[in-house]
């Protein structure tokens, strides 16, 4: 039998997005080598790539990769000549049975599986921020090192040796590979939280060609937020990046319009916002902040709530939004949070109040090379009807960006200000 | 898995010299977890000795000179990383110095 060579593409793409993380996860759990872990992940799916289309897909796509991947390890520890034990270990490894029971054990069973274990591993305090995130994107999620420095605005050899050296540390330092116990899970949530909100991102804006919207990623984040929130009923910024997450997934439809082109917020068709999820973040951020600990995601999720939750783009509570960005700054004093503070200000007291702030932070070279700078300058150019500097400003950010939409909707800007220049 | 905690602290920490460890080597011992400690003199008494070009090189002094300076030393054993910062944590150096945890290599 002869399956379809793109139907198997799509298939082993569909099984990377899903099953990745879990694999590796598994691995790691099971021979304690994460560079192992991680190349017979890769081995399997190549192996899919080669077997799937003569013995056809499988069922269960999961467990075989899985079941093909702790096979791999076998040979490779058997080849190292490791002891019996360790062999009998990784052959006996828990594997994902092919019966439903498998199912199960998605994200009603409040279990922590072993990609939440693995999370809390990568996000170890022991590790640098930047190594906790790349590690988490690489192991968990399986993107490539190149979309991880992209995310990251680094280049790639750097962000690879990011990653050797993170594996090492945690190899050589013997950081624990579980979910910490009660008393430590306080102080090691910021970071995990951090890193599921990147992934989220990662999955709402992919940075690297045309597919705009990577929906399994932000699924993953949303879900693995889901398990924090009921592993810690008490931590009301888990609850605060949920309620982040949906309110942002929930405008997911309105983003892109009928050729893939980004819209912006302004004029996205609010009819084809998620009502369900609009409402689910709103009362989950409101029995976060019930809590009286704000925090910079109750914050974030505020701001988006106050989008969400406006009836058209007009009655936007600007004022507001600009407040809550000047609350976040104290969290977060990041320098794009201050390009959204001053894309508020110019919208809640006029394009010229904001055009300085973004001046300013264009000076103090803060963010540069980030293509929504030089666009946001040019947003304000173009309502304060100095065309030929908003069509320079748009040639700028154009030179900057690297999707395909956000390259199609700058292009469309540019002509506009061209025409009236 | 086998650590090195280096105590290290600057001048104003010559001042806790005196001050024992308050019951944590007492503790480390009970758990069996405590190799080898020891407290040191002074960095001025400290002499740094290279062979270049079968040259002996010898300075007085310690090898970096930077503020702060190590002070003492414990070697312990524990499960991982978070039982060996825990144990960090509860030595009184590091209410005013810094302890470094280096894992030793294999």
């Amino acid at each position: 039998m002869n399956t379809d060579v793109k139907a198997v593409r799509a298939a082993v793409d569909g099984a990377f997005r899903d099953e990745w993380g879990r694999v590796v996860a598994t691995l790691i759990r099971t021979t304690g080598d994460w560079d192992l872990a991680e190349e017979c992940a890769q081995d399997a799916f190549a192996m899919a790539l080669q077997r799937w289309p003569k013995d056809g897909i499988p069922g269960r796509p999961g467990a075989w990769l899985t079941t093909a991947a702790r096979n791999r390890a076998i040979d490779v520890l058997r080849r190292k000549a490791v002891g019996a034990a360790k062999l009998r270990e990784v052959a006996a490894m828990t594997l994902p049975p092919d019966s439903p029971a498998y199912e199960g054990e998605t994200d009603h069973s409040g279990v922590p599986d072993d990609r939440l274990r693995l999370m809390f591993t990568c996000c170890h305090p022991a590790l640098s921020l930047e190594a906790r995130v790349a590690l988490t994107l690489r192991t968990l999620a399986g993107l490539t090192t190149a979309e991880i420095a992209r995310a990251f605005l680094a280049s790639e050899p750097t962000m690879a040796k990011r990653l050797v050296r993170a594996k090492q540390k945690i190899q050589h330092a013997r950081i624990p590979y579980r979910v910490p116990p009660a008393h430590l899970l306080p102080e090691r949530t910021p970071g995990v939280l951090g890193v599921l909100y990147l992934l989220f991102n990662e999955g709402y804006a992919a940075t690297a060609g045309a597919d705009l919207v990577r929906q399994n990623l932000s699924a993953e984040a949303i879900r693995l937020a889901r398990v924090l929130v009921r592993l810690m009923p008490d931590e009301p910024e888990a609850a605060g990046l949920l309620a982040l997450m949906l309110l942002h997934d929930a405008r997911r439809c309105a983003r892109l319009d009928a050729s893939g082109d980004l819209v912006t917020l302004e004029d996205q068709d609010r009819w084809l916002w998620e009502a369900t999820a609009i409402g689910e973040g709103v009362a989950i951020l409101e029995a976060a902040l019930r809590h009286g600990r704000a925090g910079p995601y109750q914050i974030q999720a505020a701001i988006a709530a106050c989008h969400a939750t406006a009836p058209t783009a007009d009655r936007t509570d600007w004022p507001q939004i600009a407040a809550l960005y000047g609350r976040l700054a104290e969290f977060l004093p990041t320098p794009v949070v201050e390009l959204n503070y001053a894309v508020a200000v110019g919208m809640a007291r006029g394009p010229g109040a904001g055009l300085p702030l973004v001046e300013a932070l264009e000076a103090s070279g803060k963010l540069a090379g980030y293509h929504l700078l030089p666009a946001t300058r040019a947003d304000f150019l173009r309502r304060l009807g100095r065309m030929p500097e908003a069509a320079a400003a748009y040639r700028e950010a154009l030179e900057l960006t690297s999707t395909d939409a956000e390259r199609r909707y700058l292009s469309r800007r540019l002509a506009e200000a061209s025409a009236q220049a | 898995m086998r650590y090195l905690l280096l105590i290290c602290g600057d001048e104003s920490a010559a001042a806790h010299a005196q001050d024992g460890c308050g019951g944590w080597m007492e503790d480390m011992q009970e758990r069996g977890a405590l190799r080898a400690a020891g407290g040191l003199r002074p960095p001025a008494e400290a002499r740094t000795v290279r062979v270049r070009r079968r040259q002996l090189l010898l300075s007085d002094g310690p090898f970096a000179e930077t503020k702060e300076q190590i002070a003492g030393f414990c070697i312990i054993d524990c499960a991982d990383l978070d039982e060996a910062t825990e144990a960090a944590a509860r030595h009184p150096a590091a209410a005013y110095g810094t302890i470094e945890i280096r894992p030793f290599s294999s």
